[in-house]
């Protein structure tokens, strides 16, 4: 049995005097345990609220959460607030994006580290602020006893993000979600604070939701990549499978995006055309068709369905008029 | 000098910050770069160190008359070298007078004002940690005491009181209640949907410790500005409250606002009675009016670096 089991999510916002946004739908994926998994897609795609919806995060007014999130075979969405509170920190743990604004700024960091171990390893003083210490030590800052001494504002972006990883692992959860953890830091910062992850998920066992419009960041880490657009699922294949052969043409075009070391030069990206609000509702057919290469008559027609991918095992797809393997393998040769 | 004194503190907070140190540190090291900063700071030091040493700095007993100087009914004689800002009707030093004064002064808008603010972060830290039908019940409340003026509410209260310098303050303090209370919650409100909250939430940091621990401080410095600029219009509050016979105070113990409304009557034979008072009050209330809101500018963090 897997870790998560996120089934048939929905997420719907209601305000009064506004229409119901439909943020997250027909969202499915699971998580075994130490597996390490990718949710990818652009700005606005539902990732955030997805996230937040298994750290029962939601405002409990005004977001309606559907379906079913399964942690280690407890039901979620049910859960009475302690228990989550309870789960919260020490089960399951989340890294946001900007780490300039998710610490407390008039609190030193020590302080934030301990009150951590305080709560959920009912530790003593003494002996969490040197469990603190050697926290900070392992997610490579460098002298810890001083740094846990100062405030967020006397730390630069990428130590910060550090301090908050290692508060996130400080109870070695079963599961983190690292929701785009490196979006706000310089590039090269970037590439040491995934690295980071990736060693400290592997040394402790931790299962990771990296949650990232960046496949690039996928690439060096996920064992399977579920690709959202509008809310919904549109993709899900292993890493390699993703990567080799992508069949939907959304995905095809983030790749495309994506600076490759095998590029020729001065070789020219494709982007996606149009923004990711250029959509239709999922009620009228398929989100991206206003985007679509590939679009055909029946993609307004009607919403298709994600299925598994008749050409590939272990490979699931919602489109119409999916890309050709073989023309792709064209394309590749 | 003042240069000097500014550069000084430049470097101290520079040095500090280095060694550790928090918003506040940031914000005085910002502080100290302003000129109104520094010219408030230099009156509300002024002000604070009269009032604290005032029995070493006055020359004179405060009640001490010196009659021999009055040369006949009606005359109030004018600074000399002796009395440097002259006698009054009673023959009493006036420079002693506005030395003690300003101690009254002092602990009438420091009592007042952190009675106001105290009364107000109860309030407010129950309006906004709680919510709900609290938060409704007190705002109301607070509303109600908002749509009555300052000064006739304060004058209602000090009357229901009886005549006394303890009733001047609680009236004042009691004022000034909602201010603080409505700007601690509406702050709160808007810091439990900061980052950092949410962060705390995602560790399972209990509601209680969220509220109190992490919310509430990161609320205060609005409500810290706000004690700076109450300290100036609490001595005027209390001022005009003496003026209008409200105090109650024996009226030998000198007061700035009493002094003021037991000199008018010298307005055109001995205007200096009236002016002294008048500018001490006025100097006073600037400099922690200027204070307060170069404050107010340097924890903006919109203006940081
Ligand atoms: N509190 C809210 N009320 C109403 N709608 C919301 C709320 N929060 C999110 N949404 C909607 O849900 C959708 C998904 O938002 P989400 O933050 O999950 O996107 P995202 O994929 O994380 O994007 P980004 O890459 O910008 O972080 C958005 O279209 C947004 O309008
Ligand atoms: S369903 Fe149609 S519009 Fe949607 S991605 Fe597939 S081909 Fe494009
Ligand atoms: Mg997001």
């Amino acid at each position: 049995m897997s870790l998560l089991d996120v089934r048939d999510l929905s997420i719907v916002f209601s305000r009064r005097g506004r229409r119901d946004v439909r943020a997250v739908d027909e969202v499915t994926f699971s998580v075994a345990a130490g597996e390490t998994v990718g949710l990818v897609g652009e700005s606005g795609c539902g990732k955030s609220v997805t996230s937040l919806a298994i750290m029962g995060l939601l405002p409990k007014r005004g977001a309606a959460v559907g379906g079913s999130i399964k942690f280690d075979g407890t039901e979620l969405t049910s859960l009475p607030a302690d228990k989550m509170r309870g789960l919260r920190g020490r089960d399951i743990a989340m890294v946001f994006q900007d780490p300039m604004t998710s610490l407390n700024p008039v609190i030193p960091i020590g302080l934030q580290v301990t009150e951590v171990l305080r709560r959920h390893r009912d530790m003593d003083a003494a002996a969490a602020s040197k469990e603190a210490a050697s926290l900070l030590e392992r997610v490579g800052i460098p002298d810890p006893a001083r740094r846990l001494k100062e405030y967020p504002h006397q730390l630069s972006g990428g130590m910060r993000q550090r301090a908050l990883i290692a508060m996130a692992l400080a109870c070695k959860p079963r599961l983190l979600i690292a929701d785009e953890p490196t979006t706000a830091l310089d590039v090269t910062i970037q590439a040491q604070i995934l690295e980071l992850l990736k060693e400290l998920v592997v040394d402790s066992g931790t299962a990771l939701v990296m949650i990232t419009h960046d496949l690039g960041v996928v690439a060096g880490m996920c064992d399977s990549v579920h690709v959202m657009y509008s809310g919904r699922i549109v993709e899900r294949a292993s890493r390699w499978e993703l990567f080799e052969a992508p069949r939907h043409p959304y995905t095809a075009g983030l790749l495309a995006s994506v600076p490759r070391l095998d590029q020729a030069r001065g070789e020219k990206l494709e982007p996606i055309p149009g923004s990711p609000r250029d959509t239709i509702p999922w009620t009228q057919g398929c989100a991206f068709a206003p985007r679509c290469r590939n679009r055909i008559e029946s993609c307004t027609q009607g919403a298709p369905e994600l299925v598994a991918d008749k050409l590939r095992p272990d490979h699931d797809l919602r489109c119409f008029n999916p890309i050709d393997v073989a023309e792709q393998e064209a394309v590749t040769l | 000098m003042s240069l000097q004194v500014a550069e000084s503190a430049i470097q101290q907070a520079e040095h500090a910050d280095e060694a550790g140190g928090g918003l506040w540190r940031e914000a005085f090291r910002r502080l100290v770069r302003k000129p109104a900063a520094i010219i408030g700071a230099i009156f509300v030091a002024i002000f604070v160190i009269v009032a604290v040493f005032a029995p070493l700095i006055a020359p004179y007993s405060p009640t001490a008359t010196d009659l021999s100087q009055i040369k006949g009914p009606g005359h109030i004689p004018g600074p000399s070298s002796t009395h440097w800002l002259g006698l009054d009707d009673l023959g009493r030093d006036v420079f002693s007078r506005m030395i003690y004064g300003a101690r009254q002064s002092l602990v009438v808008g420091v009592v007042s004002m952190a009675f106001g603010m105290v009364g107000g972060i109860i309030l407010g830290l129950l309006a906004g940690g709680l919510g709900g039908w609290v938060d409704a019940t007190i705002m109301r409340f607070v509303d109600m005491m908002l749509a009555i003026p300052g000064l006739l509410f304060a004058i209602g209260i000090a009357a229901m009181l009886g005549q006394s310098l303890v009733s001047v303050m609680i009236a004042i303090g009691v004022v000034n209640i909602p201010v603080f209370a409505r700007l601690l919650r509406g702050q709160m409100l808007a810091q439990r949907e900061a980052d950092y909250a949410l962060a705390a939430k995602s560790l399972g940091v209990k509601r209680s410790r969220i509220i109190l621990g992490h919310v509430f401080p990161n609320s205060l410095s609005p409500v810290i500005v706000q004690g700076t600029l109450t300290l100036a219009t609490a001595i005027i509050e209390a001022a005009g409250l003496a003026f209008l016979g409200l105090s109650g105070a024996d009226p030998a113990i000198p007061e700035w606002g009493r002094m003021l409304a037991d000199t008018q009557k010298f307005l055109t034979s001995a205007p200096q009675l009236v002016f002294y008072p008048g500018i001490a009050i006025v100097l006073s209330a600037l400099g922690f009016t200027l204070l307060g809101e170069s404050l107010r500018e340097a924890l903006d963090p919109k203006n940081r670096r």
